[in-house]
């Protein structure tokens, strides 16, 4: 089998007493959706923020795209492919929706050292900057201020800055975090379509999306994973059952 | 035209009419007056792009003002004492030769002192910058080879070629037309990718890095730019009193090029233009009044940051758009 896109090797990392990362080892392949679920405080933030490159582990191994990413900050993990989403949207918030993935495609194209050329009169930054908005439905929202946008519209504009940057991997957090049920089921079709194009992995609360969308689902508890299997695994797991979807699941 | 298009023009028009009027009217001291303005202006547009693009509250760049003043100073002396500098060059009374010396020279300090200082943020950034500037300002007060602690003397204002310096609307005129071009270079910034990556890095650094894009060259970039707008209008500065002296390179001065651009409006293109002639009416004509006018300008910019965050420029275009 083809090594995986993004594969986590034995990584732990430790707050003082607490084991936030404990010896967790698991892996993205082409083509699927990873669900990574667990209660809160379980260590899924901590690991994402590993994964990106925002904090290191103690120990053990990240590689991604057959590369040990290791030593690598996070411009060089996002210029690799790395296209991440985050729990709370983080967008440029003075800049249109437009500008925000305007700027995606600037750091793709590797060309911020530019002076003097107008952005917004440079078309190829602008129309796939536009195509990308086009394919998460907010093509009619393009010039309004990113804080400005609705709750679920910054969710959606975070996944067009992931798909500007190319991206060969998918770190999604809780992307359908506050969003109302209509607009859930509009982002679980649109990630079931985004699978084909790059893999995901999928942090996630809304149950009912994890089990509709995931190949795989990895259970996190206390810092460790403590299942990893197909939808159907997971739910007849005694373990999982108990620790997180409750007893009487 | 945008509004803000528009209310710049006006900004800059008014300041152009100033020496005009002065002119006609044979009030020749107001040459002087707009003089001090266009070239405090230039000087703050400078620190407007690290400040108000990049949000690096530099409280530095008096060192970059002295700099550019000193290279004036000193190149003029050694011309005008016929003695050559080290390495057997000649000093020179020309302004572009200084200029150049100017922007190289506040350009080389602002990148050591930036690459350190930028890898701090908030409060640290400030004081870092606060210590460099201070540092060089200690060492301009205690090196007795170009006047110490008194100062050095400019005796004849350096030449532009095919210009009389000498006359004031003439001087008016260059550094006018250099304000000019430090605007042209704003905007340019401001729209470019530099400048979208900048503004980015202001606005949410942990977005721009994930996007690929590492904050921390933008950044040094923009500040070692931002240093040599500075560093020329340094340069402006020394011509027009015909001396420079240490207190270019105090803090003072640092503060008082901050408070330029919170008056006219941070991060705005006439922004510095409609603060530097707001501070120097104020010093003017209130100094006129009572020597405590500074208690007056600060009830002024008290009014600024409670009631009119954007300065002049956000009272009369609203808030910036960015397209």
């Amino acid at each position: 089998m083809a090594e995986p896109v993004l594969q986590l090797s034995n990584l732990v990392k430790t707050f003082g007493a607490l084991k936030a990362t404990d010896d967790v080892s698991l892996d993205l392949r082409q083509g699927e959706i990873h669900a990574l679920i667990g209660p809160n405080g379980a260590g899924k933030s901590t690991l994402i923020h590993q994964i990106a490159g925002s904090l290191r582990p103690d120990t053990g191994t990240i590689r991604f795209l057959g590369r040990d990413v290791g030593a690598l900050g996070v411009p060089e993990r996002a210029r690799m492919g790395l296209g991440r989403t985050f729990q709370i949207s983080s967008l440029t918030p003075e800049f249109s929706a437009l500008r925000n993935v305007m700027l995606a495609v600037q750091a793709r194209q590797g060309s911020s050292f530019r002076f003097f050329r107008p952005v917004m009169r440079d078309r190829s930054l602008t129309e796939p900057a536009m195509a990308m908005l086009e394919r998460v439905g907010l093509a009619d929202r393009a010039a309004i201020p990113a804080a400005e946008l609705s709750h679920g519209e910054r969710r959606q504009l975070e996944i067009a800055i992931a798909l500007a940057l190319g991206s060969k991997a998918f770190l999604l957090d809780e992307p359908m975090a506050g969003m109302d049920p209509e607009g859930s089921k509009t982002l679980t079709g649109f990630l079931d379509r985004l699978r084909a194009e790059a893999p995901i992995l999928l942090v996630e609360h809304d149950m009912d999306a994890v089990f509709a969308l995931a190949d795989r689902i990895s259970v996190l508890v206390y810092g460790r994973v403590i299942a990893t299997g197909t939808v159907a695994e997971i739910r007849a797991d005694a373990d999982v059952r108990r620790a997180y979807l409750g007893e009487e699941a | 035209m945008s509004r803000e298009t528009l209310v710049s023009l006006v900004i800059v028009l008014a300041l152009l009419a100033i020496p005009l009027w002065a002119t006609a009217a044979g009030e020749t001291f107001y040459i002087t007056l707009a003089t001090r303005m266009a070239i405090l202006a230039l000087a703050a547009v400078g620190l407007n792009i690290a400040l108000g693009l990049g949000g690096l509250v530099s409280f530095g760049h008096a060192a970059f003002f002295g700099i550019g003043g000193y290279a004036a100073g000193i190149l003029a002396s050694h011309a005008f004492n016929m003695e050559p500098l080290p390495f057997g060059l000649p000093g020179t009374n020309a302004m572009p030769v200084i200029w150049a010396v100017a922007i190289m020279a506040s350009g080389i300090v602002a990148l050591a002192i930036g690459a350190i200082s930028l890898r701090t943020a908030g409060v640290y950034f400030i004081m870092i910058t606060l210590a460099f500037a201070q540092m060089i300002f200690y060492f301009a007060i205690s090196w007795p080879a170009y006047g110490g602690e008194d100062g050095l003397s400019i005796f004849v204002r350096n030449r532009f070629p095919g210009l009389n310096t000498l006359n004031g609307l003439t001087f008016f005129f260059i550094s006018f037309g250099l304000l000019l071009a430090g605007l042209a270079l704003f905007a340019a910034l401001r729209d470019s990718r530099f400048g979208a990556a900048l503004q980015a890095a202001r606005q949410n650094e942990r977005r721009l890095a994930t996007v690929g894009i590492a904050p921390y060259r933008i950044r040094l970039a923009a500040f070692v730019v931002s240093a040599m707008v500075t560093g020329v209008a340094g340069a402006l500065f020394a011509d027009l009193n015909r001396f420079v002296s240490p207190s270019m390179l105090s803090w003072h001065m640092s503060g008082e090029l901050i408070v330029l651009i919170i008056l006219g409006g941070v991060g705005r293109l006439a922004g510095p233009v409609a603060g530097a002639m707001l501070y120097v009416a104020f010093e003017y004509f209130l100094g006129g009044i009572t020597e405590r006018w500074q208690f007056f300008l600060g009830l002024v910019l008290l009014a600024v940051v409670l009631f009119a965050r954007g300065g002049v420029v956000g009272l009369l275009a609203g808030k910036a758009r960015h397209g």
